[in-house]
């Protein structure tokens, strides 16, 4: 092998104590994002051995997962005692994550706060992930930082106690893959559809042990917010981590961000980033090339995010899989049929995949003067306080609004079951979020995952819908 | 962490591909603050009904899974999210190891962390596994082989040093906090600070 990739680059950065056969190297971690759900088993372990958290200046704290979508004020949190806000037990995660970070002198963007919101909204949005970093979080997401040339990756909650106490995580160097990606996007096609697309090529367990780099001209041609959206879905097709190298997108996306680097230090951090994109000559462990030249919107059918098909193709047979019929017995889809024009009773917009600005505008330009479907409720849940504030100063809201849609406070909201936002038992919800396991958006709810062009366009029609014919 | 050496059981069989870790434990269950008690929201959804009987022809369901210490699973167990709550409620219910043809990156660090064995073996093996419910099969984590009742031997990986800590009923973090001198002596000497 001559030359470096990205991921060996970041990577060889952060190696404390080198990799042995009998021991995994000592690996430094950058930046610790947590939040309210993965976090008390590991704040109990430090209280148990009197550990205190080694770098708490590294860390990023925010609740999303179990919070409720309606206002909070920041001085009272009483609202979260009302049943219909809250469940007594994801109430007291809220308020242990907020004696937690006190007792462990973190900084906690609670609520109120400008950049509470979703971990992997709020971490690009403050400036803490940058290129080069390594980030993790106590979420499989973590994949979302690597649109910015950072390492990110989900780990469980003994993990998360490992890096509050030693900065450092013992691992072995996953295997790297690269994804070409060639072609121009057709109209009402975006970034969403290129990675669904991809986890229905590969599997869901085609990026197993690999960190992925997406490289090509329709990468490079991405903003920063299509890049997360597409790094973000890594983890659904088994990755450890996805990447993409960072250039003058990204550099423009940054700078002036609150914790990005100012002045001369920010000349010094551009040049230095520069100097990550893979050298030429570099290999890869495995390659997978997709032309997006002639791909359509995609929705998936299934109960995993690998089950997808193009829009106006039918649903696959399963031919005795019993898995695969498994499968679309929950989902009450029929095989040899295409999913257009399935009714419809929720359509959630929102989650790590699909919360920023660039999603926001893509579904009010479509929603504009239109009205949601009288039999669909329409949900619309930015991904941080600030993403709202912004949102509401270009009025997209009143947009939403006057169609029909609620409009919603920041968080994780529907796209997992464990805050008040849930489907109800048997409900279709065509949803912009990454998922769409069995009962994921509440128990018996049934998750067509899509993008927020084709969520709009089908909440407009009230069963699953082409978005190139409204837009 | 307690020891695991070698563990002989009937198998338990799950013959369902892609199971992710919202059915193993779905995430209205994850409010909890504590890590104690969990087994009972266990693959929650495919166990109990919504009046919460026991579904009978779930396999964990039998009376014989109570007594079992290893799960045979179908093809990429443990795929999607990282909580940790998964391998904490497998482990809660009694099992020891997770036999499968391929298991998802996070789950397997979650489980070598709480002391439940990720076992990969062959697509042969994992079949005849999958067809093959209570099969009495001994792992030995020492040996790194999976003993099939007909005496054959498979093998297997674990990470070498994640393998040391099973044998030993040890946790990671030893390591860790013995390397932390070596930490400090890395942020001093790195050409830019995060």
């Amino acid at each position: 092998m001559s030359g470096k990739t990205l991921f060996d680059k970041v990577w060889d950065d952060h190696v404390v104590v080198p990799e042995t056969p009998d021991t995994p190297a000592v690996f430094y971690i950058d930046l610790h994002i947590v939040h309210e759900v993965t976090t008390p088993q590991a704040f109990n372990m430090l209280r148990d051995n009197g550990w205190p958290v080694r770098r708490p200046d590294l860390m990023l704290a925010t609740m999303d997962h179990s919070t409720p979508t309606v206002p909070v004020p920041a001085d009272d949190l009483s609202v979260l005692d009302d049943p219909a806000v809250s469940d007594p037990e994801p109430a007291q995660q809220i308020r242990q994550m907020i004696t937690n970070c006190d007792e462990f002198g973190i900084k906690l963007h609670g609520f109120g706060a400008e950049h509470r919101g979703i971990v992997h909204v709020i971490g690009p949005e403050i400036g803490a992930t940058q290129p080069g970093k390594t980030i993790v979080c106590g979420d499989s997401h973590s994949s979302t930082h690597g649109a910015f040339g950072a390492m990110g990756f989900g780990i469980g909650a003994t993990m998360v106690g490992h890096v509050m106490a030693s900065t450092c995580l013992l691992m072995r160097k996953p295997k790297s893959m690269a994804v070409n990606v060639t072609g121009e996007l057709k109209p009402g096609v975006s970034a969403k559809d290129i990675i669904l697309a991809l986890i229905g090529k590969i599997g869901v367990d085609g990026g197993t042990g690999h960190v992925i780099e997406y490289r090509g001209e329709t990468i490079e041609k991405l903003n920063m917010e299509e890049r997360m959206t597409i790094c973000n879905m890594s983890i659904e097709a088994g990755a450890r981590a996805g990447m993409i190298a960072p250039d003058d997108t990204t550099f423009e996306y940054m700078k002036g961000r609150e914790q990005a680097p100012q002045g001369a230090d920010w000349d010094a951090a551009v040049e230095r980033w520069k100097a990550l994109a893979t050298d030429p000559g570099a290999s890869f462990d495995k390659e997978v090339d997709l032309d997006v030249s002639e791909l359509e919107p995609q929705v998936t059918y299934g109960t995993n995010p690998a089950m997808v098909v193009p829009i106006s193709k039918p649903v696959p047979n399963p031919a005795g899989n019993a898995s695969f019929q498994k499968s679309i017995d929950y989902m009450q889809v029929e095989a040899d049929k295409p999913m257009l024009g399935t009714k419809v009773d929720v359509v959630f917009v929102g989650s790590c995949t699909n919360s920023r600005m660039t999603d926001l505008r893509n579904v009010a330009k479509i929603l504009d003067g239109k009205k949601v479907a009288d039999s669909v409720r329409m949900m619309i849940v930015p991904g941080s306080e600030a993403v709202k504030k912004k949102a509401e100063a270009e009025g997209l809201h009143e947009i939403y609004q006057a169609a029909g849609a609620e409009w919603r406070e920041a968080g994780c909201s529907m796209c997992l079951g464990m805050n008040s936002d849930k489907l109800g038992k048997g409900q279709l919800c065509v949803s912009t979020s990454n998922r769409n396991f069995e009962g994921r958006q509440g128990p018996g709810g049934r998750t067509v995952l899509a993008s927020p062009e084709t969520a709009t366009a089908s909440a407009i029609a009230g069963v699953i819908a082409d978005p190139r014919e409204v837009i | 962490m307690e020891k695991i050496t070698q563990l002989t059981s009937k198998t338990i069989v799950l013959p369902i591909d892609d199971v992710d870790t919202d059915q193993i434990v779905p995430a209205r269950f994850l409010t909890t603050t504590q890590r104690e008690g969990i087994g009972v929201s266990l693959f929650a959804d495919w166990r109990f009904d919504k009046d919460g009987n026991a579904i009978e022809d779930f396999p964990l369901n039998a009376p014989e899974a109570k007594d079992s210490k290893i799960l045979v699973a179908g093809r990429n167990f443990g795929c999607g999210s990282s909580r940790e709550h998964a391998p904490w409620a497998i482990h809660d219910f009694g099992i020891r190891a997770v036999i499968s043809s391929e298991i998802a990156d996070i789950f397997r660090n979650n489980s070598l962390n709480n002391g439940l064995v990720p076992v990969v073996v062959d697509e042969d093996t994992h079949k005849w596994l999958l067809d093959n419910p209570g099969a009495e099969v001994t792992v030995d984590v020492d040996a790194l082989e999976v003993t099939l009742p007909d005496g054959k031997k498979v093998s297997f990986e674990i990470e070498p040093f994640a393998r040391h800590c099973i044998l030993e009923g040890i946790d990671q973090m030893g390591f860790l906090r013995q390397s932390i001198p070596t930490i400090e002596e890395f942020e001093k000497n790195r050409s830019w600070q995060p």
